[in-house]
């Protein structure tokens, strides 16, 4: 993988990949509506673009059944969106607010489907980070000069457990390529996936008390592109759980057994994985050898 | 320029020299990069210009139809817990100058850049150094989980002196792996680098030892194919290969990274017992048990002796019970749930209703699918979620992401298991 260090034009250039959770399940049990919501986003938006004439944002949204890309601030389309109803304000998000209304749309009726649960049911994290690293790893391969990248998560929904290793790997692969996943939890729950994520990649993470002030959070956190970072206050990760659940009761384990064929977590001796079905402790050679000698032996007779 | 400055300021016996030498300064830089000999030309003799993302995404492809051949569709189990010794030739041979500056600079440079990898993407195995110098062979460091450790031990002496072992070697490395678990993957990789092996024994005794001992051994040559080694290969299960220039012993090494495809039989199924410690609290002071000093705030406890340790993973040095965390785990469970290759679209289909809709940019990164003159472009797409990307976007989900974009922003119902992926 390329290294990033010996490809920026500037220090401070950085190119920001928004995951913006609508996952309309979530929004309707907030105090705070999508829209006012939206109105800090696009504020905080506007101030990164404001902050060097060369950053890029890209916003993915996060959705319930699906994820897309809502607005690339380097497409020149984005640009001449001049209303001609003579204010002279030029629509800067207007394509932005189109697009994200579509795939509102699209999504609920994907959505129509499934069957409600009391508890709040996750957004798909994993498909939206892995398609703001694969866009990422284009800007890498697109010459010498490009802007730092790092990603930001704006998130509410708690965390699926079904996509443990899909978030897993994708934090990984952003680690390799040195690309810090900053979070901004707004949801109610901690979000464990959010906290490893950007302390494994060197990231922030932030759980704003206030959702009234989320402009004043999202612009003193993280607005600060990489390079200045060294010169600014962020919140330090402060008691990251790293231990593991085991995978028969899931609660939280110090101390446990490791398949060796699988590595699934337990909490106590088992005859057998539950995982890959491996008996433990069997010498399989003993029976193989043991085979294989009556088998030279009927020939031979 | 600078360089023919100097010459000129410089007395006249440095150009004597440099003329009895045949070449001069600048002519050195393009000994071994011989760009010239990789252009081409089309049929009227004009240069053609060199497609290198196509020969790359070729050589990726070619790759993985090797894998998923070995592979065949079944979930293959893969030695995941590994047991690794490497063997590096210091022998005369080493100080050879065919690789430049010399085997042994290189050998060092790129086993330095294996051990990283091969602890990143195999976070609870272990790696030993062994070499062979004077037809005696030393271990350099011992089976240990710390980076750092075997490279500071590998960098620290680089000569090349006398014979070379083959037999020595793997009998040292034979005593030191039958140590190990009986639930780790016991493998040996060998870098050779002479022609000849002066052994004090019958080495075919030894081959059969370890084979017995179920260790698998790969060799990678840098000079040429030995019949022995062949041999030793064939017999464990390991691979023979011979680098014919430094780019390849690059790529050849770092094959060696990823768990191989494990033979059921070598290891037995265990349950192994490990601890995920917390860290220890902001501005507490503990000796640390790793390095005798004093040190406070950041570290973790071992959950058993309480003892305290700086980094993850590792063995606790009081009590011996394996400490990792949970991310150590993670990485290797896309070992475990490989996804499925993409499929190639062939570039002449006719746009089809599917290819209209979806296939006008990559899903990944957005980048336009349509190639010059609004013909479709090279693609693949993903047989499950029948999205379209771009061949850059394929190597890179296949090789560091692990994961398709188009699978993963699909919702499933609560009823498929993780095993099911």
């Amino acid at each position: 993988m390329p290294s990033v260090v010996s490809k920026q034009y500037s220090d401070d250039v950085s190119l920001l990949v928004l995951l913006l959770d609508t996952n309309p399940l979530f929004w309707s049990t907030t105090s705070i509506t999508f829209s006012q919501f939206l109105s800090h986003v696009l504020a905080f938006l506007n101030a990164v673009l404001g902050l060097n004439q060369l950053n890029q944002v890209v916003v993915i949204a996060t959705g319930y059944s699906s994820c897309d890309y809502i607005y690339d601030s380097s497409l020149t389309s984005n640009h001449g969106n001049l209303e001609s109803n003579g204010t002279g304000m030029p629509a800067l998000f207007g394509s932005l607010l189109k697009k994200l209304e579509d795939f509102v749309t699209k999504d609920e009726e994907l959505s129509r489907e499934e069957v409600s649960e009391d508890r709040i049911p996750s957004c798909l994290l994993s498909g939206s980070l892995s398609m703001a690293l694969c866009y990422i790893q284009r800007v890498f391969r697109s010459g010498h000069l490009h802007p730092q990248p790092r990603i930001l998560c704006l998130q509410g929904s708690p965390d699926g457990p079904e996509q443990y290793v899909a978030v897993m790997n994708s934090i990984f692969s952003a680690q390799r390529l040195m690309v810090p996943i900053d979070s901004c939890y707004i949801g109610v729950q901690n979000s464990a996936f959010l906290q490893q994520a950007s302390y494994i990649t060197g990231g922030v993470h932030h759980t704003p008390k206030q959702l009234d002030g989320l402009f004043q959070y999202l612009t003193t956190i993280f607005a600060t592109d990489l390079h200045s970072r060294s010169f600014v206050q962020l919140p330090k990760p402060i008691g990251v759980d790293f231990r593991a659940s085991c995978f028969c009761h899931k609660k939280t384990i110090d101390m446990g057994y490791i398949c060796s064929v699988c590595l699934s977590i337990f909490c106590e001796h088992h005859k057998k994985c539950s995982t890959c079905g491996s008996v433990f402790g069997q010498s399989k050679l003993d029976d193989a050898s043991s085979v294989s000698d009556k088998k030279r032996k009927a020939p031979s007779t | 320029m600078s360089n023919q400055r100097k010459r000129s300021n410089a007395e006249r016996e440095e150009d004597d020299d440099e003329d009895a030498e045949g070449i001069g300064e600048w002519e050195r830089a393009y000994v071994d990069d011989r760009s010239w000999e990789e252009l081409q030309e089309d049929e009227s003799g004009l240069l053609r210009p060199i497609d290198n993302s196509a020969i790359y995404h070729a050589q990726y492809r070619r790759r993985l139809r090797m894998l998923s051949a070995a592979a065949a569709g079944t979930r293959i189990q893969k030695g995941l817990i590994r047991y690794l010794y490497i063997v590096i030739d210091f022998s005369r041979a080493a100080a050879e100058m065919d690789f430049r500056p010399s085997r042994m600079a290189i050998m060092a440079k790129h086993v330095e850049a294996f051990i990283r990898e091969f602890f990143d993407q195999n976070p609870l195995s272990q790696i030993g150094l062994v070499s062979i110098k004077n037809g005696v062979a030393h271990t350099l460091t011992d089976l240990g989980g710390s980076p750092e450790t075997h490279i500071k031990a590998l960098m620290g002496k680089l000569e090349a002196l006398g014979d070379s072992s083959l037999q020595n070697a793997l009998e040292l490395v034979h005593e030191h792996l039958n140590q190990v678990p009986s639930y780790g993957h016991r493998e040996v990789l060998i870098l050779y680098s002479a022609l000849c092996t002066c052994d004090p024994g019958d080495i075919m005794e030894t081959i059969q030892k370890c084979k017995k001992s179920k260790l698998r051994c790969s060799v990678i040559g840098l000079s040429a194919e030995m019949f022995i080694c062949k041999h030793l290969c064939q017999e464990t299960g390991g691979l023979y290969s011979v680098a014919v220039d430094e780019v390849h012993l690059k790529d050849l090494l770092l094959e060696h990274a990823p768990p191989p495809p494990a033979i059921a039989e070598f290891a037995i199924a265990n349950l192994i017992k490990m601890g995920f410690p917390q860290r220890a609290a902001e501005g507490s002071m503990a000796i640390c048990s790793c390095h005798k000093e004093v040190k406070i705030g950041a570290g973790y406890m071992c959950p058993r002796c309480k003892a305290r340790v700086c980094d993850l993973p590792t063995e606790c040095t009081i009590c011996g019970l394996t400490l990792v965390s949970s991310p150590h785990l993670a990485r290797s469970y896309h070992h475990l749930f490989p996804i499925a290759p993409f499929d190639e679209v062939p570039a002449l289909s006719s746009l089809n209703d599917n290819r209209r809709k979806l296939g006008k940019s990559c899903f990944g990164c957005q980048q336009s699918l349509i190639g010059a003159g609004n013909k479709p472009g090279p693609c693949v797409t993903c047989r499950k979620c029948k999205h379209y990307f771009c061949l850059d976007c394929d190597i890179y989900i296949h090789e560091s992401l692990h994961n398709c974009p188009g699978c993963e922003s699909i919702h499933r119902p609560k009823s498929v298991s993780l095993m099911e992926e």
